[in-house]
């Protein structure tokens, strides 16, 4: 039965990417690329990629779709022209898809435990996180501290990221006509004067908070962590921005903070960092952190995803801001 | 299970072909970046289907399980930076649209190669 | 003979649930009008949610598994409903009209 609905999902999945590519309207694009996000975490949930698949929803399915409409709104809706060079294209992409098919029938049997993924570091990583790391997640225990120079690349990269939109989009005045900055217009006052949909997202706000730091903290017992708590949290502000209007929401959670919660989440990751070489041992090496080592491991995992979702929620919700806020030619 | 993992296989290079498609062929810089991610997204079920092990469950060790096949965490580990990394870049390929916009009037490549041109 | 009880209960409710979401889907084509298919497919998609979440708590019995459940079934009930309104009142804000005698959406045209 499980390989009924995988070949069905799998099958929904083509059909929205083709209805993705065919369509000139890039609202609907937008919007059924949301829905592909979705059908792609479910995937990941059926393959045993728990995280994963949270991570895909959150991110994917949430704040991708937020920030491609935030450009809609600054850009065109409609495609005007829709495909130059359509035979030459086809002639690259069909030879292209060839050649990997080709290559797909040399991939290893899905789900062989033999394959060569499984060999070498896997086991070794399930084997030993009960013992250095001991915490349920193998998931985290890797990211977090096996792997934690690829997170911290990783945190890096985000905030570069936060910090290179902000250097593109954050002075307020675009386009040909040039506003006074104390002209508003009507784009900023969000959903207001529609009773239910405020009620509504004013009662669920709190809530989402709530489950943010949930899964924040809990990363390291199911699935969780730093990024999808950052994403989480930062989709119950875009939220409460859509209802009350970004000029509220900036007065909530000012400009300021959110550059110290992009700031200070890679500041604390690398301070974890650097505390291990200052009490002896190597970089972003936990074990010297507390009493015993995988005390120590914990409280390193504990800080370095707190830091972790500090910088996803400042970065996102600054590239929210950075699209909301511009004005429109 | 040889057809399904055959199918993931050749859904995977379909995906990455229309993402592919769509970068290349769409003229709409937002349908390109539409398209990328649609790319990005087909190497992630690439690698979380090279991830799974028959009969195994998620990689979680919950005390007093009896001898467990768990499912391979370093590619899940992998795609999780990826997905990160993936919206990061989207997110700053949008922005730089928008100044495109701002700047040429248009977000059609052929007017803007026209308009560098003059 | 308890167990049995709930795995007919819960089956029954799963296979409502099912049938509830089809017929939205099928109304969700078949309807003429745009706000005649969102009221087909939001009411029905509702209803099949609460169905279906209710026939796995029957299945996960009393655990922790349950209260999260019940925690998501509260959050689609004040959700969904909330969802299709404001898609209404958008739809109603982009000027389509609600006339039951159009066969083909204004949307596709603006």
């Amino acid at each position: 039965m499980t390989i009924v609905f995988g070949i069905f999902l799998l099958t929904l999945l083509v059909i929205t990417a083709l209805g993705i590519v065919h369509t000139r309207n890039l609202f609907v694009a937008v919007m059924l690329l949301g829905i592909f996000s979705l059908l792609i975490a479910l995937n990941f949930f059926i393959l045993d990629a728990a995280d994963v698949a949270l991570t895909e929803a959150a991110v994917g399915a949430g704040i991708s779709t937020v920030l491609f409409l935030g450009a809609l709104a600054l850009t065109s809706e409609r495609e005007r022209l829709g495909t130059r060079h359509r035979w030459l294209s086809l002639a690259v992409v069909a030879s292209a898809t060839l050649v990997v098919l080709y290559a797909t029938f040399d991939k290893p049997r899905f789900g062989d435990p033999n394959a060569p993924v499984h060999q070498h570091v896997a086991p070794w990583y399930l084997e030993k996180t009960p013992e250095y790391v001991d915490i349920p997640n193998v998931v985290t225990a890797v990211l977090g501290s096996f792997r934690g120079y690829d997170t911290l690349g990783e945190v890096f990269v985000v905030f570069t990221a936060g910090i290179g939109v902000l250097f593109l989009l954050s002075s307020r005045r675009g386009g040909a006509n040039h506003r006074p900055p104390g002209e508003r217009d009507a784009s900023g006052i969000g959903l207001r004067e529609h009773v239910i949909p405020r009620v509504v997202g004013r009662l669920l706000v709190p809530f989402i908070l709530l489950f943010g730091l949930y899964v924040q903290f809990h990363g390291e017992y199911g699935p969780g962590g730093g990024f999808q708590a950052g994403a989480l949290i930062a989709a119950a502000f875009i939220l409460y921005a859509l209802i009350e209007g970004e000029d509220r929401t900036l007065a909530a959670v000012p400009q300021r903070w959110l550059n110290a919660l992009m700031v200070g989440g890679a500041l604390l990751y690398g301070g974890v960092g650097l505390a291990g070489i200052v009490l002896g041992s190597n970089f972003l090496d936990y074990s010297v952190l507390g009493a015993d080592p995988v005390a120590g491991q914990h409280l390193g995992i504990i800080l370095i995803e707190a830091g972790v979702g500090m910088t996803v929620t400042g970065t996102l919700l600054s590239i929210f801001h950075a699209f909301a806020a511009r004005d429109r030619a | 299970m040889e057809l399904l993992g055959l199918y993931h296989y050749w859904v995977f290079v379909v995906l990455l072909m229309i993402g592919f498609y769509a970068v290349v062929a769409k003229v709409n810089l937002i349908k390109k970046l539409i398209g990328l991610s649609l790319f990005q997204s087909a190497v992630f079920l690439l690698y979380i289907t090279m991830s799974k092990v028959s009969g195994g469950t998620a990689p979680i060790v919950l005390p007093g399980m009896v001898d467990p096949l768990y499912s391979n965490p370093l590619p899940q580990v992998l795609i999780l930076t990826a997905i990160v990394v993936g919206i990061s870049t989207t997110a700053l390929g949008l922005g730089i649209v928008v100044r495109i916009k701002e700047e040429y009037g248009t977000t059609e490549e052929h007017e803007i190669q026209e308009i560098d041109r003059r | 003979m308890m167990d049995l009880i709930l795995d007919v209960v819960s089956w029954a409710l799963l296979s409502a649930g099912g049938v509830f979401v089809l017929i939205g889907g099928i109304g969700a084509l078949r309807m003429p009008n745009l706000y005649t298919r969102m009221h087909a497919a939001s009411v029905t998609d509702t209803m099949g949610a609460v169905l279906v979440l209710t026939g796995v708590m029957l299945q996960a019995g009393l655990s922790l598994a349950t209260i999260k459940l019940a925690a998501i079934l509260l959050f689609l009930l004040v959700t969904s409903p909330t969802a299709s309104y404001a898609l209404a009142s958008a739809a109603l804000l982009a000027g389509i009209k609600p006339d039951a005698g159009h066969a083909a959406d204004e949307a596709t045209d603006s």
